[in-house]
């Protein structure tokens, strides 16, 4: 299955030699390699999924609120309450690195403290069901930023560790396979070149003897009959 | 300093404004997807999007899924979760082991 064609000599069976060395380690550090992602991304992925499922639950609560909010509230009057400013909320990025993966860590702040008891609206023209509904959001909120970064992490894991197992496999199964078939193809080939180059010396010399033997004979041949004549 | 944007229908997502998040409303798949480009390319961290408008949006989404930022996170929206962020945790294991674990998990369980 040599898919190209390859010369036949020493230099290029070391060469592939070299290249079949490099393959397998290669090949032994990405498999150590998927298998560490693996490990990591199965803790992962459980946390995510349970953090889903928290997230699910909390915001269908406050979802449930939130609506119980609107029907007892005036459409604008929910609507100024809420556009009136809260100080914007930023998040401190950080990176982690899981097996030259960088997958980002988040830390939520908010920019003046007091997140905690202050609504941000006044207390005034806003009904009580409004302040359980964001109460209910600010229980949802830390759970949400933890999912985004789980989730996160577990996405570029899992695209890792395809990634890594489609170079494992391409190894394993491509790469290795030729090189090997190829250094199998130049020693057979090296072989068979020595055979016959070992049969032709043979070859050789047994016709150099025959020569020989002939020459011999035809000497032996011409004394012979010089003998007669000279007696 | 990064920010966290939602994206949905006005009522799913008009209470996060009082956590101080970005709140960008959408009614539809397209102009939701302008606001993720747009928040893709600003200073966003996480962008929250409800599940209906990021199942509009999977081509997009899963090209960003790529890049170590901005996290995008499906929420449920206000008439409930339709299963999509489910979903998607079970692709990221699909994609990871080369079968549904968790299904697989769950039938092995009993043997």
């Amino acid at each position: 299955m040599a898919r190209r064609q390859i010369n036949p000599n020493r230099m290029e069976l070391l060469r592939l030699k070299k290249q079949l060395v490099t393959a397998r380690r290669g090949h032994k550090l990405l498999k150590d390699k998927r298998d560490e992602l693996m490990r990591q991304f199965l803790d992962k992925i459980k946390v995510n999924q349970q953090l889903r499922l928290r997230v699910e639950k909390l915001l269908a609560a406050a979802n449930r609120e939130m609506i119980l909010a609107r029907a007892v509230m005036q459409p604008a009057v929910l609507e100024t309450a809420l556009l009136t400013g809260r100080e914007s909320l930023t998040l401190g990025i950080d990176s982690q690195n899981i097996m030259s993966v960088h997958v980002p860590l988040f830390d939520a702040t908010f920019e003046s403290s007091g997140m905690s008891e202050n609504l941000p609206y006044g207390l005034a023209t806003v009904g009580g069901e409004l302040d359980q509904a964001i109460s209910a959001l600010m229980e949802a909120f830390p759970v949400m930023i933890e999912l985004a970064e789980v989730e996160k992490t577990a996405q570029l894991l899992a695209d890792e560790i395809e990634k890594t197992r489609r170079r494992v496999n391409s190894l394993e199964y491509i790469l290795i396979p030729e090189l090997m078939e190829n250094i199998r193809s130049i020693t057979m080939k090296m072989d068979e070149n020595e055979r016959g180059n070992l049969t032709r010396l043979m070859k050789v010399k047994d016709m150099i003897v025959e020569q020989a033997i002939q020459e011999a004979r035809r000497r032996d041949q011409a004394a012979a009959a010089q003998e007669p004549a000279g007696v | 300093m990064y920010q966290v944007g939602v994206i949905g229908d006005r009522d799913s997502v008009i209470g996060f404004k009082a956590l101080g998040m970005t709140v960008r409303e959408a009614e539809s798949g397209e102009k939701a997807a302008e606001l993720i480009r747009q928040m893709a390319s600003d200073k966003f961290a996480v962008i929250y999007i409800t599940e209906p408008l990021a199942e509009e949006n999977q081509t997009l989404i899963q090209v960003l899924r790529q890049q170590p930022l901005p996290a995008i996170v499906p929420i449920p929206s206000i008439t409930g979760s339709t299963g999509l962020g489910m979903r998607q945790v079970k692709e990221s294991v699909r994609k990871a082991v080369g079968i549904d674990l968790f299904d697989s998990a769950e039938s092995s369980a009993d043997e």
